[in-house]
């Protein structure tokens, strides 16, 4: 029952993306021109660009991504439809799918940044499916706890100030971890010195799912 | 002697004052006398997680019976669980000028205290931004519990998967080891009892002062 209704609320989520598009095609072209701003700003000087600020921009680049993309999840939704949903879905199953969505979106646009990030300002990367696998758990990581968060600041007023005060301390633990592990995957290090880390981004993304999932009812009650 | 936990905290306060700066410490290289701050600053860090825990549970308990005494509870008892954090962050700082050399060295629990803080500064502001009392309630009892959630791999598991200049990470050995032998122990325990439970007094007298305060608008 549950599986049906988020099935059924992503793909909702997925045909108003379909007929949209702004929001897809607005991040991209947001992803496009920061990285070519700081193509544009490291460019020229090119020994400017260690390996450690390389990996620290891109990182950086993919949070404001992240903040951004999924800061619109509950903005957009207008009253009539939401009170619509309120009546026909459980809130278990918005929350679910919500996070679903929005790791599918970001997964989407953080490859496309990293590809378009590599091929303009250089790919030092020694390991790529690993740090692929990052890259993956990031933006699965970034989804989770932004999703919740989004929620929180769609309810107040001034909600962007709101998103990005809310969201930066909860999420600077988990965006250490994915440094530090694609640090590892840029020098090639040995698989298992990783493992750490990934273990736990992947605990910390269990808690804050069962904490959404637990939490969100009550949200959406207002 | 209904309050006879208060008296308690007087004297274990007096105890911990008189004694952290007159008993014996043992005598430890870099460290010498600043070792009297682990009466000080320790028990900050302790007393700052249970209050926070205390306004977390107010907050379970706003979500599941909301009532306007949960609610004041749970922000009063944020307010001073962030007292304890700076305090524990301004001690922290000064023993760190003393012992490794800088007030702020980088180091992964100093970083992470700081981020705490800024959780919890971000839930008053969020508080801030709500006019009705009802949802301003609600919605701050949902993030005060997800931003615990956050803290608490925060503070408790990345510090120890980095180096850190704090005892018991990173190779450097816990207090057990050897530096806090039973003279620092009969005072410690007592400070942390004392701080803690002047945190608890101090949210007890501040959240009665706020339910009256709104008991004398709704008359008024």
């Amino acid at each position: 029952m549950l599986l049906k209704e988020i099935l059924f609320l992503m793909r909702k989520d997925f045909l108003l993306e379909m007929r949209q598009k702004y929001a897809f095609n607005g991040m991209l072209l947001y992803v496009g021109s920061t990285v070519f701003v700081c193509y544009l700003s490291f460019g020229l000087r090119s020994n400017v660009l260690t390996v450690p600020v390389w990996n620290a921009v891109l990182w950086i680049i993919l949070l404001f991504t992240s903040v951004n993309a999924i800061a619109k999840s509950f903005v957009q939704e207008n009253r009539g439809r939401l009170l619509y949903f309120y009546s026909i879905v459980s809130p278990q199953g918005v929350i679910l799918s919500k996070i679903l969505y929005n790791s599918c979106l970001m997964l989407v646009l953080a490859l496309i940044c990293f590809v378009f990030y590599a091929f303009v300002l250089g790919n030092p990367v020694q390991d790529v499916p690993m740090f692929l696998l990052t890259i993956l758990l990031g933006a699965i990581g970034f989804s989770t706890s932004l999703t919740m968060i989004s929620g929180i600041a769609a309810k107040a007023a001034n909600n962007g100030t709101l998103m990005a005060v809310l969201s930066f301390p909860v999420i600077v633990p988990m965006l250490l971890m994915l440094i530090k592990m694609s640090k590892n995957a840029l020098d090639g290090l040995d698989r298992s010195a990783s493992l750490d880390e990934l273990l736990t981004i992947l605990a910390i993304n269990m808690i804050v799912v069962t904490v959404s999932y637990i939490l969100f009812p009550y949200l959406w009650r207002s | 002697m209904k309050n006879w936990w208060k008296i308690v905290t007087v004297l274990l306060l007096v105890f911990t004052v008189v004694a952290g700066f007159l008993s014996e410490v043992p005598r430890l290289a870099i460290l010498n006398e600043t070792i009297r701050n682990l009466y000080f600053h320790v028990p900050m860090w302790f007393g700052m997680i249970l209050i926070l825990l205390v306004s977390v549970v107010y907050s379970v308990k706003y979500l599941r019976q909301p009532t306007i005494k949960n609610d004041i509870i749970a922000h009063e008892a944020a307010k001073v669980g962030i007292l304890f954090g700076v305090l524990g962050i301004v001690t922290g700082m000064e023993w760190a000028r003393f012992t490794w050399g800088e007030y702020w060295s980088n180091d992964p629990k100093q970083n992470g205290a700081a981020i705490g803080l800024l959780i919890y500064f971000a839930y008053l502001v969020l508080r801030s931004s709500f006019a009705e009392q009802q949802q301003r309630a609600r919605i701050s009892a949902v993030y005060n519990i997800f931003a615990f959630a956050a803290l608490i791999p925060l503070l408790f598991i990345l510090p120890r998967l980095t180096d850190s200049l704090h005892p018991g990470n990173g190779g450097n050995p816990g207090f057990n080891a050897y530096d806090l032998d039973s003279r620092l122990r009969l005072v410690f325990y007592p400070a942390v009892l004392g701080w803690t439970l002047l945190g608890i007094w101090i949210v007890n007298i501040k959240s009665r002062l706020e339910i009256l305060r709104q008991r004398l608008y709704e008359i008024a």
